[in-house]
């Protein structure tokens, strides 16, 4: 039986929560606790067999599941790091008591020091983009699909139709074409794809996949099973052309439509959610609004990288360490970040000057649409701090920018991350 | 004859679009990209393009049903498929260790199938 009193407790075993374990115990955290609701730790990186990541980290192209094994190892490297599988959280309290469940314990409690949300995000369903038509099965997420496919052994379908153009979707199209699958289209409601050019060309040209942009899917057919979809072009609006509607046929409909920050145990504890990236609102050092409760990786904010999701886990897990150790300075200034004119988040939100802070902070942030040749500029009121050109600036790709923490000490108390043409 | 073809770089963000131009498979031009990287990319994607393959084969004995695994190098883009349907008839017993090859010099390309991960055994 593991202890119920921890320093440091981190819910959630995807790769920002095995950083935070990690980082905390090198931090000298004594008891860190890692609660994962699934049977083994790795989070979303199991089911993502594909290469690509860790090429900032590592250096080198791994595999999803070869990159949460190199963090798996090190959290069991670690003897001061208890892993709880298939444990689910169901409250955490303002005294940061946790209350979970799962099938040894039954329901238990565990109190913290200090609490890291790395719960991660969920996909948007059928019902987020509100497609009407019948209810039949084989429409599923991408990321369900994938699972299946990938993990457990299925395969949702023999001919399948892809809503969404991420990289998600364009994943899985390549992964269900080589099973066998045939896909037929994968249809985008934007005039261009948000995915990496790269899985552009090597998910669809490469398998001669249509790529409809500006279409949408009117209508799912079909009345136990999905027979097939209407799609029509839609306008600069989004709204559907009359008139170009037309029909696919398919027994399975793969949504790729966007991520969504999963806060519900923050929300209910009354954390404070920034509405742009439906995540909690932190500072620099991943704290959010209530002390000691920290947060990182997809649950703040939905990334590209998972390279960046291990660094704010590796912040958040030091910081948490410091703060159960009760090593956190006192606040002389206060600075709230934002973002306007293109670019559309950026985190932290918040900047809390300690006496003594010297580290640079870096700001990731997100624009709204692609633009080339610009310049992302920090301002304190009329005053550039900082200036980045930028040959382009993509929704889909992280914009990372480090700020000295004196040029912080000289500003505003309110910054701004623009982007000037 | 003088064959033309359009080619979305992937070397960088910025996904420069280029044309190459060659016959009988010698490139002859390259216009459109902004770094020779691009170039070279673009040269090779007419002339031998190359993909890493990712895919899963069959485990029994483990504690999941499929073991997924990568190719140790790029494999030549027309050998994806055949290289994958290979490995879709393949069944493996766990327990299996990230990195072991799962097929040595698949067809004969020269490349190994090595697993991406850790099976145990139940």
């Amino acid at each position: 039986m593991y202890e119920q009193n921890f320093q440091v407790v981190i819910i959630g075993g995807g790769p920002a929560g095995l950083a935070a374990a990690v980082s905390a115990s090198d931090n000298g955290a004594e008891r860190v606790l890692v609660i994962e609701r699934d049977r083994e730790l790795g989070g979303i990186l199991q089911q993502c067999i594909h290469n690509g990541f860790g090429l900032h980290r590592f250096k080198e192209e791994l595999t999803g599941p070869g990159y949460a094994g190199r963090y798996i190892k090190m959290v069991q490297e670690r003897s001061n790091i208890t892993v709880l599988l298939d444990t689910m959280v169901l409250s955490v309290t303002e005294n940061k008591t946790i209350v979970g469940v799962n099938p040894q314990d039954g329901i238990f409690q565990i109190t913290a020091k200090a609490i890291i949300f790395a719960m991660g995000c969920r996909e948007r369903t059928r019902g987020a983009i509100r497609t009407p038509g019948t209810r039949p099965a084989g429409v599923l997420t991408a990321g369900a699909a994938q699972r299946m496919v990938n993990m457990e052994g299925y395969l949702p379908g023999k001919k399948v139709v892809i809503l969404g153009s991420g990289d998600i979707g364009l994943i899985m199209a390549r992964r269900m074409a080589l099973e066998g699958t045939r896909v037929e289209a994968v249809l985008e409601i934007m005039p261009y794809s948000n995915g990496l050019t790269r899985n552009v060309v090597q998910c669809l040209q490469d398998y001669n996949i249509p790529l409809y942009l500006a279409h949408t899917i009117l209508k799912i057919h079909g009345k136990e099973r999905i027979t097939g979809v209407t799609c029509a072009k839609v306008d600069q609006n989004m709204k559907p052309i009359a008139g170009t509607e037309f029909y696919l046929e398919c027994d399975c409909l793969l949504l790729s439509v966007g991520l969504i920050p999963e806060n519900e145990l923050s929300r209910e504890l009354g954390i404070q959610i920034d509405g742009l990236t439906s995540g909690p609102i932190v500072d620099q050092l991943r704290q959010t609004n209530m002390a000691g409760f920290f947060a990182a990786g997809n649950v703040v904010h939905v990334h590209d990288l998972v390279d960046f999701v291990s660094e704010e886990g590796e912040i958040a897990g030091k910081y948490a360490t410091a703060y159960a150790k009760s090593e956190i300075g006192a606040v002389n200034k206060v600075v709230a970040v934002t973002s306007a004119d293109g670019v559309r988040t950026v985190v932290p939100q918040m900047i809390n000057l300690h006496e003594g802070d010297t580290l640079p902070i870096r700001l990731y942030m997100r624009v709204g649409k692609t633009e080339r040749n610009v310049k992302l500029a920090i301002m304190s009121g009329a005053q550039i701090l900082l200036e980045k050109k930028l040959a382009v600036a993509k929704p889909g790709e992280m914009i990372v920018v480090e700020v000295p923490s004196d040029k912080l000490k000289t500003s505003d108390d309110k910054i701004t991350v623009i982007l000037k043409r | 004859m003088e064959e033309k073809r359009r080619i979305s770089c992937i070397v960088c963000p910025l996904s420069c679009e280029g044309e190459v131009s060659s016959k009988s498979g010698i490139v002859n031009a390259v216009t459109g990209f902004s770094c020779p990287r691009g170039e070279a990319y673009a040269r090779e994607e007419v002339t031998a393009p190359k993909r890493m393959l990712t895919t899963t084969v069959r485990i029994n004995g483990g504690k999941l049903p499929l073991l997924p695994v990568v190719s140790q190098q790029a494999l030549p883009k027309d050998k994806i498929i055949p290289c994958a349907r290979c490995l879709a008839n393949l069944t493996i017993i766990a327990p299996i260790k990230e990195g072991e090859v799962v097929v040595a010099n698949i067809l004969n390309l020269g490349v190994d199938i090595i697993a991406s991960r850790d099976i145990n055994p139940v």
